[in-house]
């Protein structure tokens, strides 16, 4: 709970925001990438307090919403095969497959399992040597090196009924593709503050430089939100776009090299569907030569030529920041966090969460 | 999902530390800040420390992240 001075502050930097934003000949366009970024925004109720010329939109940063539906029946296919283990992270349960998730499949007898950690996925495989255990990798560069941690101990113990679905994704890719994309505008971006931990700011460089986006990678209280937003403003008024760190308690230009190292050693960039946004090329992660026989998806062949995103869900037009979802005909009627139709209600950091728990249309 | 949460480390074995979150003790890998020491704090994601973080920052997390996620 906030105290007093907490709350000066907050009062002082809308002040600050105000003051500037009256510098804005036009209105501008914000683009929050982090999905944890989305849900802090939406609890301190930010987007209805900035000042009306300040346009705060969510983007593709909550890994369980941007993986396409086509990945998620691929592991549902998976979890009915014969003396197969799946494990998953939690988030991916209640994602809705074109006819079920994974949960149903639990429920139905499959054996499913949520882990905490891909460590204890390769736990159960060493546990159950005559089962094929499958982990779900899904997540961006914060997430994979924990992964190619877990594969190089893998192979480093020779065990050999462990396998990964890699849907791993990273993040300046659709980055880049929305800031090409005309109809969105944007003028800047809240960068990722975990993803940047593992990366490092640099990577936003091209952004900033070739395509002059201001980017801030920032923090998640509503202090550090409101600074970076603060931080993005100076830099579009002074036609100055650069890559700043508001969230310097965390990370660095240069980032984790060890977790760069293992991420290059495991995996190769590969072309990737994102949903809602399409291909991007060189968007994706998959296992490098050395590491290819961990790859659920040589093992296992499946059809998910059906596969079809639920009718009349925008997710995908929420995910590119096109529509809000108030703009969806299903969202609060249809689709809610007991009984979703899309991705983007599911998971605890998707946009349409967000708005369903914090915001007033 | 890439959030990260705060964790002190109690004890290291190898690659290995017990962290604990808040008084919960959970056995992470640190093999990817492998000059992590005892009671230094970290932030945790996926099983793995990713980064060491101050004493004060890891408080100040705390509050946040029950705010972001459990507030109803
Ligand atoms: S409200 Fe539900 S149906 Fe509509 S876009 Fe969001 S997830 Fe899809």
């Amino acid at each position: 709970m906030k105290n007093n001075v907490d709350k000066e502050n907050i009062k002082k930097l809308f002040d600050l925001i105000y003051n500037e934003a009256k510098k804005l000949k036009n209105k501008i366009n914000l683009m929050e990438v982090c999905g944890t970024h989305t849900m802090a925004i939406s609890l301190y109720g930010i987007r209805a307090q900035l000042p009306p010329n300040i346009n705060l939109i969510s983007g593709p940063g909550c890994p369980v919403c941007v993986t396409p539906i086509q990945e998620i029946d691929k592991v549902i296919e998976i979890s009915e095969k014969e003396n197969v283990i799946i494990t998953t992270f939690g988030d991916m349960m209640r994602v809705p497959g074109t006819f079920s998730s994974l949960e149903e499949k639990r429920a139905k007898g499959k054996d499913v399992r949520i882990v905490y950690s891909p460590m204890d996925a390769l736990e159960i495989a060493k546990a159950n040597p005559e089962k094929k255990v499958v982990f779900v990798g899904i997540g961006f560069e914060t997430t994979a090196p924990a992964v190619a941690m877990a594969l190089k101990t893998a192979l480093k113990q020779k065990i050999q009924n462990f396998f990964i679905l890699s849907f791993f994704k990273i993040i300046i890719p659709p980055m880049i593709a929305l800031v090409n994309d005309k109809n969105l505008k944007l003028d800047g971006f809240i960068c990722p503050g975990h993803v940047s931990a593992i990366t490092g700011a640099k990577i936003y460089e091209p952004i900033a430089i070739k395509y002059k986006m201001a980017c801030v990678v920032t923090g998640f209280e509503e202090a550090d939100v409101l600074t970076g937003i603060y931080m993005l403003l100076r830099q579009i008024i002074s036609r100055k776009p650069a890559v700043e760190i508001q969230y310097k308690r965390v990370v660095t230009y240069d980032g984790n090299k060890i977790a760069q190292k293992i991420l290059k050693e495991v995996f190769k960039t590969k072309d990737s569907v994102w949903r809602g946004i399409g291909l991007i090329p060189e968007s994706g992660l998959s296992l490098s030569k050395k590491y290819e026989r961990f790859d659920a998806e040589k093992i296992f062949t499946v059809n998910t030529n059906y596969s079809k995103e639920p009718k009349g869900c925008k997710c995908g037009e929420v995910l590119k920041g096109a529509v809000k979802p108030f703009d969806c005909p299903l969202f609060k009627t249809k689709c809610t966090p007991e009984n979703p139709v899309g991705a983007c209600m599911v998971s605890s950091e998707g946009t349409c969460a967000a708005y369903y728990k914090y915001e007033v249309n | 999902m890439c959030l990260g949460a705060p964790a002190k480390i109690e004890s290291i074995e190898g690659e290995f530390a017990i962290a604990d979150f808040d008084g919960i003790k959970r056995k992470i890998s640190i093999q990817l800040v492998p000059d992590i020491k005892v009671n230094d704090y970290c932030l945790v994601h996926a099983g793995f420390a990713i980064e060491k973080i101050t004493k004060e920052y890891a408080n100040e997390i705390k509050g946040y992240l029950k705010e972001i996620f459990n507030e109803k």
